[in-house]
């Protein structure tokens, strides 16, 4: 198994600063604006952008709630391996708010399938937008693709593209194995 | 552990602590979901489930519906009184012809002790018992376990006393396994004449004077007196009966310390407990209930995954 990083930790850094800055630029204030995470790996992303958009653009509310798709999942009772569900924690309302997802990575686009009609079960919001760190082009089987995007790599469909976060990887990095 | 290590769920005495510890888990999702806006999930929309009712409930019967519901399962009805089993037709019969319509889980409440066993043996569908006879209720066990978690904190350590009709109650013994199982001490309190002779086998102690057994406690879960199962009087009156065992205010007022109340229901006011304590803060029956569907959506959700496509 060879293992290869594409992004380092410094490299992370910048390219969340990038994100972040995008974000503010369609968003503002983040008054009518949500950040939803999506369970298991996409609430790191998320709380490490809250926290840069507090603390280094000061921007003083950002309402950040926590998804789990595992309920909704297209693949239940298709897998070898068990799901095993994680908490949903979203204690706002959504209702005409703009919600932007926030994935680690995106591949075939079924979690963020599954994340649209997730997000239903808690009203109707005005709409919808995906920020994901890695983009895998040309691997979708559905039509979705990211509003934001750290960065876009085309990988083999056996490798798989795994983001270490320091939280609990050690270091921030973004490795490809196959 | 992400899976189940039981086939069916035909009672507690089959279950390990990591079973019980993945249900919980698996339940505090499902009651996050049904306290949602929009209280279900689309993940059992290819699975069909029977309830088959051969004896009376409101509750149970009611909540397994409601679960079965927010995980957007397709279900069929089946109460005893209004079918073919008045004609003759036998358990494994009836089922039979209920799964050739493509049934893949079958709820299954029964008067006779061990008839879901029997249907798991015969049947190609995945069981769960709802209650049969006087043997076991996993799943009104689960939800007392539960309560008691959410309220306690745990069950490992606590003293519990299960007060009434132990005697011709599934409930009492499918709660003493899942409480043992848990680490938790248990004590039965009841007229002499509903305390099964070998209980204590079971590993659970026995007090026949009510004001020592909640002074002993720190959950009492009171039983209702099963006047249908019973063919002969074990106690002279009800009268007399809610003199020696009714949990009533004053009893609870004269204990040093505030304990939890529980009932499976239904409830007989005044008799096994007065109104006014059944409505007390420290009672937790209507969290018992709404646990229950919770409980009800985590067993059928994992005993769905293990079925193959």
């Amino acid at each position: 198994m060879s293992k290869k990083t594409l992004l380092n930790s410094k490299e992370i850094h910048i390219i969340l600063h990038r994100l972040a800055c995008q974000l503010i630029e369609n968003h503002n204030n983040f008054e009518k604006t949500v950040l939803i995470g999506i369970q298991p790996r996409g609430i790191y992303l998320a709380e490490r952008l809250v926290s840069i958009l507090q603390n280094d653009y000061n921007i003083s509310k950002v309402e950040l709630g926590q998804l789990d798709i595992t309920f909704y999942r297209d693949d239940f009772r298709r897998r070898e391996e068990p799901l095993e569900a994680n908490k949903t924690h979203i204690n706002f309302i959504i209702e005409d708010k703009n919600v932007v997802f926030i994935d680690d990575v995106l591949y075939s686009g079924r979690s963020i399938r599954a994340a649209l009609t997730a997000i239903q079960s808690f009203g109707r919001p005005a709409n919808i937008e995906l920020l994901v760190l890695i983009d895998r082009r040309f691997s979708r089987h559905l039509p979705i693709q990211p509003d934001y995007t750290g960065r876009q790599v085309d990988v083999i469909n056996k490798e798989k593209v795994t983001v270490h976060w320091k939280e609990n990887d050690i270091k921030d990095a973004v490795i490809i194995k196959n | 552990m992400s899976q189940l290590s039981v086939q069916h769920l035909l009672g507690i005495k089959h279950l390990k602590v990591a079973d019980i510890d993945l249900i919980f888990n698996t339940a505090n999702h499902f009651k996050e979901v049904i306290n949602r806006p929009i209280k279900k999930v689309p993940s059992l929309r290819d699975i069909t489930i029977a309830n088959l009712f051969f004896e009376n409930s409101t509750r149970t019967k009611l909540s397994f519906e409601l679960a079965e519901k927010r995980l957007s399962a397709d279900i069929i009805n089946f109460s005893a009184s209004q079918s073919s089993v008045k004609k003759g037709e036998t358990l494994i019969d009836t089922a039979n012809n209920i799964l050739s319509m493509k049934v893949d889980i079958i709820v299954m409440r029964h008067p006779n002790v061990g008839a879901c066993d029997f249907l798991s043996k015969h049947v190609k569908a995945k069981i769960i018992n709802a209650g049969d006879g006087t043997h076991e209720h996993p799943t009104q066990a689960l939800l007392d376990s539960y309560s008691i978690r959410e309220k306690l904190g745990t069950v490992k350590g606590k003293k519990i006393v299960i007060i009434g009709d132990i005697l011709h109650s599934r409930v009492a013994l499918s709660n003493i396994y899942a409480l043992k199982l848990q680490g938790a001490e248990v004590k039965v309190c009841g007229p002499k004449t509903l305390i099964p002779k070998y209980i204590e086998s079971l590993g659970v102690g026995i007090e026949y004077n009510l004001k020592k057994a909640l002074d002993w406690c720190d959950v009492a879960n009171v039983l209702r007196v099963q006047n249908e199962r019973m063919e002969i009087n074990y106690f002279p009156s009800t009268r007399e009966y809610s003199q020696l065992f009714g949990i009533n205010k004053k009893i609870l007022d004269s204990l040093d310390k505030k304990i939890v109340i529980m009932h499976p229901g239904p409830i007989n006011r005044g008799v096994e407990i007065t109104s006014d304590v059944a409505d007390a803060d420290q009672s937790i029956i209507l969290n018992q209930v709404e646990n229950g569907v919770a409980i009800r959506m985590a067993v059928i959700y994992l005993l769905a995954q293990q079925i193959t496509q």
